[in-house]
């Protein structure tokens, strides 16, 4: 297994590397013949991060020595099939919307009595530092496979949410006057040669986007989460470093849900 | 990531692309100051100079809250505060090196909280624009400029306007999504002429 996941690694890097317009073309046909394949968990690597994330929901940790198992993503506790599908949503016991991070975030808290500063210090995925975050988040989102995305809008703060997330889309600021909409408005648009997915309204772009987060990066070898995603996107704008697991992150990523309304879920995907 | 169908689609419409206004969404229905406690969510722990750095001018606030499209009046306002404070060279020379302006077009470093503050800061003219027959790794977001400077004449008063362009875009269309690259600091004085260079130089790859 560890072979095949390497050669694969090595088949999309090069593919990747190389410049010139019809390479580049090439390397997308590549990159697609990849996909298909890659759905088999044998030779994703995105699935090693699901098994490590199985794990850690069923491990008794923090002070109350309990397991993540009784965690209510929203469906009821413990319940895990189709819950990703309606995140983010609002949640009584904490008055708050929350994405999937937060949520987890806030069972490990509640639930478990676990310190969370070494897990958010453990976020992001590295060479030899494992992502708790990243691992748990492709177990749970791997459970609303075949799902379609289902925005949670009843609530006057989810309400709020959607609203807040599509003036921060809008919204420019920086030395480079960037908004995510000077890059994710304009269809069939490119940056250099990659292809910008259209997230200004509701687009196929947008459902095939976020039914393949979280996903497997080749150029990076780690399972990321939008978290990530967005960190990076917000990296490239020049902005200040977004903070983790924040109400901003979790309003953009309701409006994004909502542009993605009805986009089947197939996690973790894998790309470059 | 695109199909290499949607890829090749993109490549065939550029021309139109190009010119296409840039959003169509319809306007955030939520007031300011909730916003700004999104706002500050997302950048609860980031140091003062960022901070300071991200804080919205009157500019772009009102291409933020109109999604690009201000009414007249506001775009009016916009280009002649914009264009008062465009900072031309104090010896009245625009045009740089062409072969420096290259890098500036090449370049798309610097800035990023993963660099260093000395890392050299690029224009990345390229990501948004063709402007030579031989790179191909361009980008569509704003039109082809290829040959520019010969399909102006190479009239130096056309390479003045252009440095204008170049130091703010919103000199002379508001809202527009090209970064402000002088009149932010971004890029340099003598960068942005010598990117004018780039596009004005006849030896330069973007006219021959
Ligand atoms: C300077 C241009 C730029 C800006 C501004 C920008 N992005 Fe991106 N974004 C990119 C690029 C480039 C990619 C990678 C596309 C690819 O892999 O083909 C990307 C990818 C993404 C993806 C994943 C797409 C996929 O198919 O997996 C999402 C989601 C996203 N951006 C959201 C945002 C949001 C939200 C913002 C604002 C906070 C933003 N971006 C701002 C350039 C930008
Ligand atoms: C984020 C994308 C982006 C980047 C980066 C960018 N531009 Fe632009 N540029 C645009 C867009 C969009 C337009 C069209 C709207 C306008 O005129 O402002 C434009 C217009 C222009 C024009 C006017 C073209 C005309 O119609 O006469 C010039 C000249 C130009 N850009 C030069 C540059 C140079 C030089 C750089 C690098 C230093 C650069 N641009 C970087 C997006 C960009």
């Amino acid at each position: 297994m560890k072979g095949l996941i390497a050669a694969t690694a090595m088949v999309l890097t090069f593919a990747v590397g190389a410049s010139a317009q019809n390479a580049q073309i090439d390397s997308e046909k590549e990159i697609e013949r990849y996909r298909a394949m890659i759905n088999d968990p044998m030779a994703n690597p995105g699935y090693l991060a699901v098994d490590r994330g199985e794990q850690l929901w069923s491990l008794a940790r923090g002070t109350k020595n309990a397991s993540l198992e009784t965690c209510d993503l929203g469906e009821g506790p413990g319940k895990l099939e189709g819950a990703y599908a309606k995140l983010p949503r609002y949640f009584a016991d904490s008055d708050r919307v929350m994405d999937l991070e937060q949520r987890l975030l806030w069972c490990m808290d509640k639930v478990q009595g676990l310190d969370t500063k070494d897990v958010v210090a453990r976020r992001f995925g590295a060479p030899g530092r494992e992502s708790d975050m990243e691992g748990l988040v492709a177990f749970i989102a791997n459970k609303s496979n075949g799902m379609k995305y289902e925005p949670q809008l009843n609530h006057p703060k989810e309400k709020e949410m959607l609203a807040a997330g599509e003036a921060l889309f809008v919204r420019r600021a920086g030395q480079l006057d960037f908004s995510c909409s000077t890059c994710h408005a304009v269809p069939g648009s490119r940056i250099r040669l990659q292809g910008l997915p259209d997230f200004s309204k509701p687009t196929k772009d947008a459902r095939e986007t976020m039914g393949s987060w979280p996903t497997y990066r080749v150029s990076q070898s780690q399972t990321r989460t939008m978290q990530h995603r967005l960190w990076d996107c917000y990296r490239q704008m020049r902005h200040p470093v977004p903070e983790y697991a924040s109400d901003g992150i979790t309003a953009l990523s309701v409006y994004m849900a909502k542009m993605a309304e009805g986009g089947e879920i197939n996690v973790p995907s894998i790309k470059r | 990531m695109k199909t290499v169908r949607e890829t090749l689609t993109g490549l065939a419409s550029l021309a139109i692309l190009a010119f296409a206004s840039p959003v169509q969404a319809q306007q955030p229905q939520v007031d300011a100051a909730t916003v700004d406690r999104y706002v500050a969510s997302l950048w609860a722990k980031v140091p003062d100079a960022w901070r300071q750095r991200n804080t919205q001018d009157e500019t772009q606030k009102i291409c933020s809250v109109t999604n690009n499209q201000p009414t007249d009046a506001q775009a009016k306002a916009i280009t002649a505060r914009e264009l008062a404070a465009v900072k031309f060279p104090a010896d009245g020379k625009v045009l740089g090196d062409w072969k420096k302006g290259q890098q500036v077009a090449q370049r798309g470093s610097g800035g990023q909280f993963s660099d260093q503050p000395d890392t050299y800061r690029g224009g990345n003219c390229y990501a948004c624009h063709q402007l030579s027959r031989q790179e191909l790794s361009y980008g569509t977001l704003g039109p082809s400029l290829l040959e520019y400077g010969k399909l102006k004449d190479f009239k130096p008063e056309e390479a003045k306007a252009t440095f204008a362009k170049i130091y703010n875009a919103q000199s002379q269309l508001a809202c527009s999504t090209m970064p402000r690259f002088g009149h932010t600091g971004f890029l340099t004085e003598e960068q942005i002429k010598d990117a004018v260079a780039y596009l004005f130089d006849k030896d330069s790859p973007v006219n021959r």
